[in-house]
């Protein structure tokens, strides 16, 4: 499977802000009552989105008309914490996030992006504040993700950014979903299967 | 960061991960091969879809067993079920066991239950093990000195097709708690402690080897409640090291070996566990004496405080704490600085992976027997699986619960995470035997939750507000 090589994401950035933003807060669980990803966009963040009483939009970041279109999602730290749910990077997916650039990220939701082709990149506190003035100035401004020099550029604002370099090569390369990887490794777990104990029930074995 | 030097033992998460490394991948992480998948409802019915768009196969069905667990209504199962899109899920995981001979411990089959009580009842948990299912809470297996990753649903999808991942290696962080628990603290107080501590990302990048003097005498199903919350502390992984307690839990389950095979296993599980000069990345040290009985106030599984603590303030609160304190105060609506105790309550949940078995459910009964749910409170006790309900049953715990005034449900996850019937409404406050304390997780996006152990609950039921176990149930000597 050819996968697209991902050295950079560029576009423009929607801020939201928060510490320990959970999976749970980015796609509630009666969301995932589905055999499929398919029409999860609509659903991302929904609770903060929407008044859970009226119905009505609470003016969330994502729903502004400045940011309408953005593709790149700046929040605080431990990004992604809670459930392993792949149907949270997926719903951001689907919403139109092409990147993530957080204080951290938790492990889970780090590697589900991954998988998904979407850049995940640490920026420090100070530096993320720089870049959320940047966007707020100028809603319209392209920011840019680049996974070769490990910047994140806004107009004027270029800040570090870090990513695991495992993650930067695999997106680099076009390898970022492993499965074409793994299969190709068929022989060899094949033989070491056959070393290991079965797991079976007592009156079969 | 102090690397294991050579000479040095290794512990038991670099044996297990050696062990099954395939090799290493182009892209420099390891293929790791996952002795045990196990899988669920929600997140694999997508992944089969995967599998049947890319023409795959599952080369290895006899390592995967499947349930369905969180959408199951825990009142009446009758199908199908009202909600049409749980009973197509329900459906679509069936078709696809069928499709590619997948074992599926379905509902009525005596065996069903929540995916992280039955993998250890039924024996499929073993020790040395990798272990793999999309669930975060899969870190509970690590009870047994397996190595349990919760996954995302691509990862699913690789499992099935390959029976690897593709992983980097974790660090390891020995977590020692030695000495004795105080009366009325339990397992789910010592997690709740440990992720106070550490912080809710503090295990980022780590696995947790829960050890000590505590963990030593601990119980399987104490172990299982606290490497359940181990990804609660950022930890993907968390594990206890294999000993004469987990063998004897083991011995007769269903999936367990026998005769010779059994003392080979045995043989083989106790060199699985850490050498005694294993070297770690990191070793915290906690006393257990200090632990006392535990509540969160906020919305997430580090906002807690001891039960005779207060709630804190944005005020007293560190420069870096004050946003985080203020979201949660104002979304808890909680009073800062006024004490946990004596908060209101209207619902009160026991169960979970966290704490729904038996000797969860035994320890509350022994306490609620010939006494009330307080006037006004919904309090329900769902039993993990279907082997616990059962049991529960013949001991006659459900008659107790019910004369209590709890509803006795039938096995799930339920109001954990409100996937099934079971939700709170509007913004109840919820006391709550589970995991997660995260703004709507109980199924209203203004509901609230306050996470304890079971006996804390029930005081909470017992009484209507949060209270002190100690207090409410004269507390004698219980657990290690």
């Amino acid at each position: 499977m050819a996968l697209a090589k991902i050295t950079s994401v560029t576009g423009t950035a929607v801020v939201v802000p928060g510490d320990d933003i959970d999976t749970d807060r980015i796609i509630p669980a009666r969301f995932m009552r589905c055999v499929t990803f398919d029409g999860l966009g609509q659903y991302a963040f929904y609770d903060v989105r929407f008044d859970p009483g009226t119905g009505k939009p609470l003016n969330h970041p994502l729903d502004r008309p400045e940011h309408k279109g953005a593709s790149i999602l700046i929040s605080g730290n431990n990004f992604g914490c809670g459930s392993s749910r792949e149907h949270a990077p997926q719903a951001l997916q689907k919403f139109g996030i092409r990147a993530v650039v957080a204080g951290s990220f938790a492990e889970i939701f780090f590697g589900n992006c991954t998988t998904l082709g979407i850049p995940c990149v640490c920026v420090s506190d100070a530096d993320r504040a720089k870049l959320a003035q940047a966007i707020s100035a100028n809603p319209a401004l392209q920011v840019s993700v680049q996974l070769k020099t490990l910047r994140v550029e806004a107009g004027e604002c270029s800040v570090p950014c870090t990513i695991k370099e495992g993650a930067r090569q695999a997106l680099g390369e076009g390898q970022w979903d492993a499965i074409g990887l793994l299969l190709d490794g068929a022989k060899a777990v094949s033989a070491l299967e056959a070393k290991l104990p079965k797991i079976s029930l007592v009156s079969l074995s | 960061m102090p690397q294991p030097r050579a000479g040095q033992g290794k512990n038991l998460f670099q044996k297990v991960w050696d062990t099954h490394t395939v090799r290493t991948l182009p892209n420099g992480q390891i293929q790791l091969f996952i002795g045990l998948h196990l899988i669920h409802e929600v997140t694999s019915p997508q992944a089969f879809g995967m599998l049947r768009d890319l023409g795959l196969k599952v080369p290895y069905p006899k390592r995967t067993f499947a349930t369905v667990d969180h959408i199951v209504p825990t009142d009446t199962r009758a199908e199908p079920f009202k909600d049409e899109l749980a009973q197509g899920m329900i459906n679509a995981l069936r078709t696809a066991c069928r499709d590619f001979g997948i074992e599926f411990f379905d509902i009525h089959s005596g065996k069903q239950g929540i995916v992280h009580v039955i993998g250890p009842e039924l024996g499929l948990t073993q020790p040395g093990l990798t272990i793999a299912c999309g669930d975060s809470h899969t870190s509970t297996h690590g009870a047994f000195g397996a190595i349990a990753f919760g996954i995302g649903t691509s990862q699913v999808r690789d499992v099935l097709a390959t029976q690897c991942m593709a992983l980097d290696p974790l660090k390891v962080r020995r977590v020692e708690v030695n000495g004795k628990l105080g009366l009325g603290v339990y397992a789910k107080d010592v997690i709740l402690h440990i992720i106070r501590k550490l912080g809710v990302n503090g295990g980022t990048g780590y696995a947790y080897e829960f050890a000590g003097t505590l963990f030593d005498r601990f119980s399987m199903e104490e172990r299982m409640t606290v490497c359940n919350m181990s990804i609660e502390g950022g930890a993907r992984v968390g594990y206890v090291n294999p000993d004469a307690t987990t063998f004897a839990y083991l011995k007769d389950r269903p999936y367990a070996p026998t005769g010779q095979a059994w003392d080979a296993a045995v043989a083989r599980w106790a060199s699985f566990a850490s050498d005694p000069d294993a070297a770690y990345d990191d070793v915290v040290k906690i006393d257990a004496a200090e632990i006392l009985p535990t509540v969160t106030w906020g919305i997430n599984p580090g906002q807690a405080i001891f039960v005779d603590e207060s709630v804190p303030s944005v005020a007293t609160a560190s420069a870096e704490q004050k946003a985080s304190i203020a979201e949660a105060l104002e979304y808890m609506k909680l009073k800062p600085g006024a004490p946990i105790k004596g908060t209101k309550v209207d619902v009160c949940f026991i169960g979970s992976c966290t704490n729904s078995r038996m000797s969860d459910l035994r320890e509350v009964a022994k306490y609620v027997q010939g006494r009330r749910v307080a006037a006004g409170v919904k309090a329900l006790v769902v039993p993990g699986s279907e082997q616990v309900r059962d049991q529960a049953v013949k001991e006659g715990l459900d008659k107790i619960f019910s004369a209590a005034g709890f509803e006795w449900r039938d096995a799930g996850c339920s109001m954990c995470l409100a996937m099934n019937p079971d939700k709170l409404v509007g913004d109840q406050l919820c006391a709550s035997s589970s995991n997660r304390n995260f703004k709507g997780r109980q199924g209203s996006p203004t509901g609230r939750t306050l996470l304890m152990s079971p006996l804390m609950v029930a005081a909470a039921a017992l009484t209507g507000a949060v209270a002190d176990c100690r207090e409410v149930f004269e507390v004698e000597a219980v657990g290690a």
